[in-house]
Order: structure tokens, then C-alpha cells, then sequence
């Protein structure tokens, strides 16, 4: 019987949808953006198939019907982008400027992290690429010898952490311009940092968007280059 | 029938995306091929919004949902985790903030010169 049910797509959907809703809910309820609905899911489902011995893979029946959709909702960032298109037009410069800062001062920063608490190549390998998106991270990692486990945590967790403290980082450093904020979401946190960006603003969103992409497109480079 | 036309529409372009990606002689995602298949697309005028709101408006609204079985994949490698937990969270956590407030600055620096040469133009 556990299995007929639990292994089933609808279990690994219904679940995610119901720790989902009551994510909103309390994200709501709280208006605290630490009590953020992405976090609260996986706070619900993790310990829930932990305690009660449910195979990931159970979950995941359903769980890879829903990741289907990331690749479809990466590529609808394009009509974002498209309803920006003027604000693109007219700032160009900063918006490559900022790209090129931010990628830069990621892979920067994390190198030297690496090497102060020294940690093995392979783990710096797999962190270089954080802060971009799951597909190109993990193809970067691959070329320059990470383990894929890592840094697709690595990913996640930073994209979580910039959904949640960049409206705290908005607030406390007064950064007013929506199209800093915009570009300051999707270049540090890819598109989990984007999906928040858009509940902020139609701009944000846009900048956010374009950020990922050239950021992602940047790291690449850079790090094809050096390592 | 609306939804279903956009969602064809939609995971057509996905699909082209994979296409593209799977020639590509170095590694690019299939999601961003298909992102800048799209934007092509809308800003060639060959597709409208309209082609696909409904369907754009549902993904977009839940986007972050989307990306809960990735993160839940997380139980599979809790023991790499645990031998570099600490080092692991400070490089995740200074790094985030930095590239986000450095992001900021520095488009809004160039923003201001942007503006300043805009006023003298």
C-alpha cells in the first residue's frame, strides 16, 4: 500500500504544492521575508521524508514533473525582459558594468574564501560558480573539475539567501534605483534572487532577468579562461 | 484551448532550445537557448505577448515553486555537507552579500554617469 501511494506522481506533486501554500500563507500572515515560502517548503518536505523513511526517489516522481517546469519558466524571463525593453536601451552601460562587477567580484571572492580556509580544489571548483544558474553552474563546474552534488547546493542556497536578504540589503544600504536593485538580485542570486525580484517590481524583474543571463554568460568566460 | 496553444507554444521553443543547446560545441543551458529564443522571437514581432500571457503569467507568478525539487535533492548529499558545513555556509553567505551590494553600487554609479552625459548631450 505506501508504496502504491507515496511512490506515486501525486504524492511528490500534492506535497510540494501543499508545503508551498502554507509557505505563502505564513510568509503572509508574518510579512517576514526570512519566513520565506521556498525556505518554508523545504523545511516541511526534507524533515517530513527524513522521519518517516520515504524514498527521495518516491518523491521525485512527482518532484521531476514539477522541475520540468524550471526550464519554462527560465525561458519566459524573455517577455520580462521584452516589456523592459526601453530601460534596456538606455542603460546599457550600466547594466553590462554591473554584470561584469558582479561576476567578477563573485569569482574573486570566493577563490580567496577557498584558500584562507583552505579547502580542497575540488570544493573550490564546485563553489566558483554559485552564483549563477543551476545549468551553466553546473557545466561550469564539470569543466573546471567540482563535484555537481556541491555545487548545485551551493546554487540553491545562495539563490535562497539572496531571495530572502536582498530586501533586508535593499533597506538597510538605501539602495533607492529599481534598476540597481533589479540587477543586484539576479547577478548575486540568479533566478530564485529573480523570482523575488518580479514580486517587488515589473523592473526589478526585467533587471534581474538580464542580470542572470549575463552574469551566467560572464562567468563562463571568466572562468573557462583562468581555471 | 487558449492555455493549451501557448503551453505548445511555449515548451516548442524548450524543445528548440534543447535542439540548439545539444549542438552547441560548448556547454550552454537549454532554459537561457530557449530565453533567447524567445526574447528573438518577441523582439523580431514573429510573436506577440498575447501568443502566450496566460500561460507566461502562471509561471512567472510561480516561479520560486518551481525550484522545490531541486533543493529537496539536497537529503541525497548531507553527508559532503556535514565535513565542510561551516566553511560552506561563510563562502555562500559573504559572497552573496557582496556581489549583491557591489551589483548595486556599481550600477548605480553608472547610472549617475549615464545620466550626467544624457544632461550634456
Amino acid at each position: 500500500m505506501p508504496e502504491e501511494v507515496f511512490a506515486s506522481p501525486f504524492f511528490g506533486i500534492t506535497l510540494s504544492i501543499a508545503a508551498y501554500s502554507l509557505g505563502v500563507w505564513i510568509n503572509r500572515k508574518t510579512k517576514l521575508a526570512i519566513l520565506n515560502p521556498l525556505l518554508i517548503s523545504y523545511l516541511i518536505i526534507i524533515p517530513l521524508l527524513l522521519i518517516t523513511g520515504i524514498p527521495l526517489e518516491w518523491y521525485e516522481n512527482g518532484g521531476d514533473i514539477i522541475n520540468m517546469f524550471l526550464s519554462p519558466a527560465t525561458a519566459v524571463l524573455a517577455i520580462t525582459i521584452y516589456r523592459q525593453r526601453e530601460i534596456l536601451r538606455n542603460h546599457i552601460l550600466s547594466v553590462t558594468a554591473g554584470s561584469i562587477a558582479g561576476s567578477a567580484v563573485s569569482i574573486g571572492i570566493v577563490y580567496l574564501l577557498s584558500e584562507i580556509l583552505s579547502l580542497p580544489d575540488e570544493i573550490r571548483a564546485s563553489l566558483l560558480p554559485k552564483s549563477i544558474t543551476t545549468p551553466m553552474a553546473i557545466a561550469v563546474s564539470e569543466s573546471i573539475g567540482g563535484i555537481e552534488a556541491i555545487t548545485v547546493m551551493a546554487v540553491i542556497f545562495t539563490g535562497i539567501l539572496g531571495n530572502i536578504i536582498g530586501p533586508y540589503l535593499i533597506k538597510l544600504f538605501r539602495i533607492k534605483d529599481e534598476i540597481a536593485q533589479g540587477m543586484a538580485f539576479g547577478s548575486a542570486s540568479h533566478a530564485v534572487g529573480t523570482s523575488k525580484a518580479i514580486e517587488i517590481g515589473e523592473v526589478q524583474g526585467a533587471l534581474s532577468s538580464i542580470a542572470l543571463v549575463m552574469s551566467g554568460i560572464i562567468t563562463v568566460i571568466i572562468t573557462l579562461v583562468l581555471f | 484551448m487558449k492555455i493549451l496553444y501557448q503551453i505548445a507554444i511555449i515548451f516548442t521553443l524548450c524543445l528548440l532550445g534543447e535542439a540548439i543547446s545539444a549542438i552547441l560545441p560548448f556547454p550552454f543551458p537549454s532554459s537561457i537557448t530557449a530565453m533567447i529564443l524567445l526574447a528573438a522571437a518577441l523582439f523580431s514581432g514573429i510573436l506577440k505577448i498575447d501568443h502566450i500571457k496566460e500561460k507566461s503569467d502562471f509561471l512567472l507568478s510561480n516561479m520560486a515553486f518551481f525550484f522545490i525539487p531541486a533543493g529537496v535533492k539536497v537529503i541525497e548529499h548531507l553527508s559532503i555537507i556535514r565535513s565542510i558545513w561551516w566553511q560552506f555556509l561563510i563562502i555562500v553567505s559573504v559572497s552573496t552579500v557582496v556581489v549583491f551590494l557591489v551589483t548595486a553600487w556599481v550600477v548605480s554609479f553608472f547610472l549617475k554617469i549615464e545620466a550626467r552625459r544624457n544632461r550634456n548631450a
